[in-house]
């Protein structure tokens, strides 16, 4: 069977396949590793438990929301302290308490952020202890 | 019997988020994980192209006009170069004007009996609810490249800041995703509460309609409310395309339900109606230059007929004419 417009075809079909297969060709099939997540900041050494406020899984899946309760609390109702699961009573604070151990954001919170593509706007009105000069 | 083929189509729908439960934490969950990408994206693509090359196969013997203007003819008449296309670059607007803009929705038109006499109005709720639904899943589908490219790119990122721009809620709110529950959630009803729509519409069309209703659904809830581990996902995403697929751990029963309509729609896809996506560029309203009075357009099956013309006639009779008295044209 003959095909009919046969240049026009071939050419859509080619347009097609290309956009179809971008992530294909796009990263030239080289294997990406997951990101690598650093813990051994100056703070974090010198706990006796290392421990977040929360359990890791925990965290893990819920500190996003965890933040934006504190955000909540702490700017909203001006309630600067938190209860953890343990009992524990831990000071509300981006800056103190999270960057206090945490203080290698771009080792830490950035690599899974721009790994999965997350932007969350706690920098657009916190700023980065190490940037500030 | 007009309500059978919208239940043909939930219950449709109902399997597949079942079948998608029900492997999702058995060992059999590699299914959807590892076997199923590329067993959709196979059937995907190649049904694609089978679908176009089959259709170019069809001969378009003579051009059809659908003409919305005047066409190019004399030099004193001006023409409508976008609504009746004489030239290659003519028909690349109209085509452009019908893929991005719906041109020919926006003609639609709404008739109205009023005092015995039909009265045309315009009608553009389907030309508004269709672009909106078309150009945010355009958005989203390109949106979901981060998941597939490390690093992801400035504009895929630009892409998800402008599409979050009003930072709604944590994690942001898509207006994408908002727009295109919006617009799915209008073309479902528009079938549902017109009479003539419903008694047309058949299990393909409700079906392709709660397919995508069910993706979106099940996106927004992994995005809103029972978020998904985005680290394993995209490990799994770039395991797909680099041919090495990782197994996910805990990523929720939603995220296989998403999976799993995914696939369908991809593997569908082809053998469906959504095969609009490729067939738009074929449509021969639309890709035929009107030039019928420039070029002659011969019909390519046309069987070769065996002609006998009249000078042949005449050498053939001249003796016999002569003698007829007959006039000749040649002595």
């Amino acid at each position: 069977m003959k095909l009919y417009n046969r240049g026009m075809i071939i050419a859509g079909i080619l347009v097609f396949l290309i956009l179809a297969t971008f992530p294909f060709w796009y990263g030239g099939g080289k294997a990406v590793p997951p990101p690598d997540l650093k813990l051994d900041t100056p703070a974090i050494q010198r706990l006796k438990e290392k421990r977040c406020v929360e359990s890791t899984p925990y965290m893990r899946a819920n500190h996003m929301k965890l933040l934006a309760a504190w955000r909540d609390a702490a700017v909203r109702e001006g309630n600067r302290s938190y209860t953890a699961a343990d009992g524990q009573v831990i000071p509300v604070s981006l800056t103190g308490t999270c960057l206090g151990c945490h203080s290698n954001k771009d080792k830490f919170c950035d690599r899974c952020h721009d790994y999965s593509g997350a932007k969350p706007a706690c920098w657009n009105c916190h700023i980065i202890p190490e940037e500030v000069r | 019997m007009i309500g059978k083929p919208l239940g043909i189509s939930v219950l449709a729908i109902l399997i597949l988020t079942l079948s998608a439960l029900g492997i999702a934490f058995t060992p059999l969950s590699f299914l959807l994980t590892a076997l199923l990408p590329y067993a959709a994206f196979a059937v995907f693509i190649g049904g694609f192209v089978y679908r176009v090359v089959n259709w170019a196969k069809a001969p378009v013997p003579f051009r059809i006009t659908t003409t919305c203007g005047q066409q190019t003819s004399l030099p004193w008449i001006k023409n409508n170069s976008l609504e009746s296309p004489a030239d290659v670059w003519g028909v690349i607007g109209r085509m452009a004007l019908e893929v991005f803009l719906f041109r020919s929705l926006f003609r639609n038109t709404d008739v109205a009996i009023v005092g015995k006499r039909p009265v045309y109005g315009s009608a553009k709720w389907l030309w508004f609810f269709g672009l909106l639904f078309h150009w945010s899943l355009l958005i989203i589908v390109l949106r979901h490249l981060r998941f597939f490219i490390e690093p992801i790119t400035p504009w895929i990122n630009g892409l998800s800041a402008v599409d979050g721009f009003f930072e709604i809620g944590v994690p942001t709110l898509y207006l994408s995703d908002g727009a295109l529950l919006l617009g799915l959630t209008f073309l479902f009803l528009r079938r549902l509460v017109v009479p003539q729509l419903r008694y047309i519409s058949l299990v393909t069309d409700y079906f392709a309609l709660l397919l995508l209703l069910g993706i979106v659904t099940t996106g927004l809830l992994m995005r809103h409310f029972f978020p998904a581990d985005l680290i394993q996902i995209k490990n799994m995403a770039l395991g797909w395309i680099t041919f090495v697929p990782a197994m996910p751990k805990e990523v929720g029963p939603v995220f296989y339900i998403h999976l799993c309509f995914v696939f369908t729609l991809l593997a569908w896809f082809p053998f469906s109606k959504l095969m609009h996506m490729g067939g738009i560029f074929l449509s021969p309203t639309r890709n035929l230059a009107n030039d019928n009075r420039m070029r002659r357009h011969l019909n390519p099956w046309n069987a070769p007929v065996k002609v006998h013309t009249y000078e042949e006639y005449e050498d053939e009779f001249r003796e016999k004419m002569k003698l007829a008295g007959l006039p000749l044209e040649k002595e």
